[in-house]
């Protein structure tokens, strides 16, 4: 295996779109709403169609910007489903996001002509790419570093998302555990709601482009159930659940070298691995966990019997 | 725009391969609606989300597996066994993760999706740099290629279609005890987790041979939409299901015969749109459970509470003085009747102008007092005859305090039917007072006056 600069980056790029995910995850996961990462990443395509088709070009301004209002519709579209249709909460997503997908997939196809937005291209995303487009070239003590746009686009999302979580910190909490609690002490449980879903919206765009759909639902779920099982404390979720991702990140390249040349093949798809690494990471939890895990509670039940 | 001819010629399935297409997704939309009412019943919709994503590692590793043994690595066959199986193995982890530990359904659902769709690329990543082959038509087996379907995908999905329905009919009365009461079915000794095991494998079967037919989100929107669609119009499991049959199967020769004669319209999303306009209109006209349908339960309901509670209110306040047929006494000031129940003047004065107008009260002068007419006396008599059987049934045979009794009995009464109201009467044959047709008040009515 040889580590190139390349390899630096794309663990960077991984690590930070993982990050960022885990980050907003913990509050999916406590509302029980892990499924809207899903949902949103496959029903944004028809923003960004619509932002594209309106404005005519790539511009990733525009294209955050129909992404987010689609991301948050998702949401209100469910809920609106859900409630006044009085049906199951999953069948509505899955109602909304399905037709929202089609809707934009029609979009795009319809307009093909001078489209080069291709669908797959938006879920899978190529993180093994993205180091090669450089807009940045710094010098930091003597040496050339080669900035790649996605990496800066992250690092924003990140930086938002961060900011986002450690302001709004008591109230995410207190709406999440307890939204008719939080409404009585005067927070806005609705407004934290879709604040929330436009920010899961805004990082699944950022991070389609750089890394594709498949990190962006694994990590938004897999690190936070991961913490959530290793903790009681929601502050220590969050930090447990972005170094879980971080590591998963760093893992899954790691693995996407190294692993396939064990059996003789070359290297593999890293988005893919680090959502692997990430999967491993939660089924060792998931048996060994100190409180919550599978074995030890296994081995309490029969120390209790005895 | 497509000549009325060539709409006659798809619609009527007269070309081979809009037929064999039409055909096909009309097929695989019935045996999903059939499938997906079961889900929809057990809460379990995005199901079919998480197991079609779970398939994908199946087929990279079947294809692997197939080469590496020397076969053909994209004989179909071989590969739906893949999918199936991991497949499968997604369902038992959400299952396993479910019920073992603290994550909830969703993150269960979300975990498994995300992992093995990552698995399954990664294996699609290592395929394609086999030298034996590339991975190129494997993916279509995760996006379809509904356009070009072949014989040989027709016969396997009528194969899976006919498979499902006849085990739907003859295993009917299990699924439906399965969808609505679990625990009920396994205390009757019937093999719970064998039946539900059975369901997911009929579910998995028609995901698969869906997927590689039509792709994922077609599959997704297929499993859910019919059957949210037809719960709307009724309340029966076995009309439910045929109708999110017909659903299924409605979107997508719909569907399909759009996209063959409008050009640059990719069949699976028009079918998705179809099923997601049939939801829409199902979901504002439904018959059974309807946002219209609905609503006008709800303000009729309002209504009839209203003036019931107004009547009641009305004859409580008379029953304390002389109650006899003169005009004189059956006059009750509005500020008596504002008193026994907490609710609004314009509320009050809405209920008195509708009981007004079907001549259930009277203004006599322009003092605030209203009259309570003979036919309004009548009706009075009942609704408090009901109120208060109701009480005393909850009294007796629910053990509710005589305090709380009046609140408890305000929640029903209202929906009290002719039949029910006999049978209070039946058994509490020992409170029916002598003589008056209203039986005494079994707790002090409170002074409102």
């Amino acid at each position: 295996m040889e580590w190139y600069s390349i390899d630096t980056w794309i663990v960077v790029i991984g690590a930070l779109a993982a990050g960022a995910c885990a980050l907003l995850g913990n509050f999916l996961v406590l509302r029980k709403m892990s499924m809207m990462g899903d949902a949103i990443s496959h029903a944004v395509l028809p923003g960004l169609a619509i932002a594209f088709l309106v404005t005519g070009a790539r511009a990733s301004l525009s294209m955050f910007i129909g992404a987010a209002i689609v991301g948050v519709l998702t949401a209100v579209f469910t809920q609106w489903i859900s409630r006044f249709g009085k049906v199951d909460e999953g069948a509505s997503m899955g109602i909304v996001f399905t037709t929202l997908f089609a809707l934009g997939l029609l979009l795009i196809v319809q307009g093909a002509d001078h489209v080069d937005l291709d669908p797959s291209c938006v879920l899978y995303g190529a993180i093994e790419l993205t180091p090669l487009d450089v807009v940045w070239r710094p010098t930091l003590f003597g040496y050339f570093i080669e900035v790649p746009r996605a990496a800066l686009v992250l690092v924003g999302v990140a930086l938002l998302n961060t900011v986002f979580v450690v302001a709004f910190f008591k109230e995410l909490r207190i709406s999440s555990f307890d939204a008719e609690l939080a409404t009585a002490m005067g927070i806005h449980s609705k407004l934290m709601h879709y604040l929330l879903m436009s920010l899961v919206a805004v990082t699944t765009v950022a991070c389609f482009e750089a890394v594709g759909s498949i990190i962006v639902i694994a990590m938004l779920i897999v690190p936070a159930a991961t913490a959530h099982l290793l903790t009681d404390r929601l502050w220590l979720m969050v930090v447990l659940s972005v170094l879980i991702a971080i590591v998963s990140a760093v893992l899954g390249h790691l693995s996407a070298l190294i692993l396939p040349a064990c059996f003789g093949f070359a290297d593999t798809s890293t988005s893919g691995m680090m959502a692997v690494m990430a999967g491993l990471i939660f089924s060792t939890v998931v048996l060994f966990a100190p409180k919550y895990g599978v074995l030890p509670r296994l081995v309490r039940k029969t120390e209790a019997v005895r | 725009m497509p000549e009325l001819a060539d709409i006659c010629n798809v619609l009527l399935l007269r070309d081979y391969n809009t037929r064999l297409v039409v055909i096909c997704t009309m097929l695989l939309g019935c045996a999903c609606g059939l499938m997906g009412g079961f889900l929809l019943l057990r809460k379990r919709s995005l199901m079919g989300d998480t197991l079609s994503h779970a398939t994908l590692p199946g087929v990279g590793l079947s294809f692997i597996l197939a080469v590496a043994l020397g076969g053909d690595g994209k004989s179909l066959p071989i590969l739906l066994v893949g999918a199936a199986i991991t497949g499968v193995i997604g369902c038992a982890a959400v299952l396993f993760i479910r019920e073992q530990t603290r994550i909830k359904d969703d993150a269960a659902m979300g975990i498994v999706l995300s992992v093995f769709f990552g698995a399954g690329i990664a294996i699609l990543g290592v395929i394609q740099t086999m030298p034996e082959g590339s991975a190129a038509g494997l993916e279509s087996f995760i996006y379809g290629k509904t356009a070009s379907m072949v014989m040989s995908d027709f016969q396997i999905l009528v194969f899976v279609t006919i498979c499902v329905i006849t085990c739907s009919l003859l295993l009917f009365k299990e699924f439906r005890l399965l969808c609505f009461d679990e625990t009920f079915a396994a205390a009757l000794g019937w093999p719970v987790k064998f039946l539900d095991i059975l369901l997911l494998a009929l579910i998995t079967a028609v995901t698969v041979t869906g997927l590689q037919a039509v792709g994922l989100i077609l599959i997704i929107a297929f499993l859910i939409t019919p059957a949210a669609a037809a719960r709307f119009w009724t309340n029966q499991l076995d009309r439910m299901l045929v109708l999110s049959a017909l659903i299924g199967g409605a979107s997508g020769w719909l569907g399909a015969s759009l996209s063959a004669f409008i050009p640059r319209l990719p069949a699976g999303a028009v079918i998705v749109l179809v099923a997601a306009l049939f939801f829409v209109v199902s979901m504002l006209i439904g018959t059974e459970r309807g946002v219209m349908v609905r609503f006008l339960r709800q303000s009729q309901l309002k209504k009839r509470m209203g003036r019931q509670h107004l009547l009641r209110a009305l004859y409580e306040i008379l029953e304390g003085g002389r109650l006899t047929e003169e005009l004189n006494i059956r006059t009750v000031p509005f500020r008596q009747i504002r008193g026994r129940r907490t609710w609004s003047d314009t509320q009050l004065r809405d209920y008195i102008r509708r009981a007004y107008n079907d001549g259930l009260v009277e203004a006599p002068n322009k003092v605030d007092s209203i009259l309570l007419t003979k036919t309004g006396l009548a009706e009075a008599a009942q609704v408090t005859r009901n109120h208060r059987l109701w009480e005393m049934y909850l009294i007796e045979y629910a053990d509710v305090a005589p305090s709380r009794v009046d609140r408890d009995a305000d929640m029903v009464e209202h929906v009290l039917g002719e039949k029910m109201v006999t049978r209070l009467e039946n058994k509490l044959q020992a409170y029916r007072s002598a003589g008056s047709l209203v039986p005494q008040s079994p707790h002090p009515i409170h002074p409102g006056d």
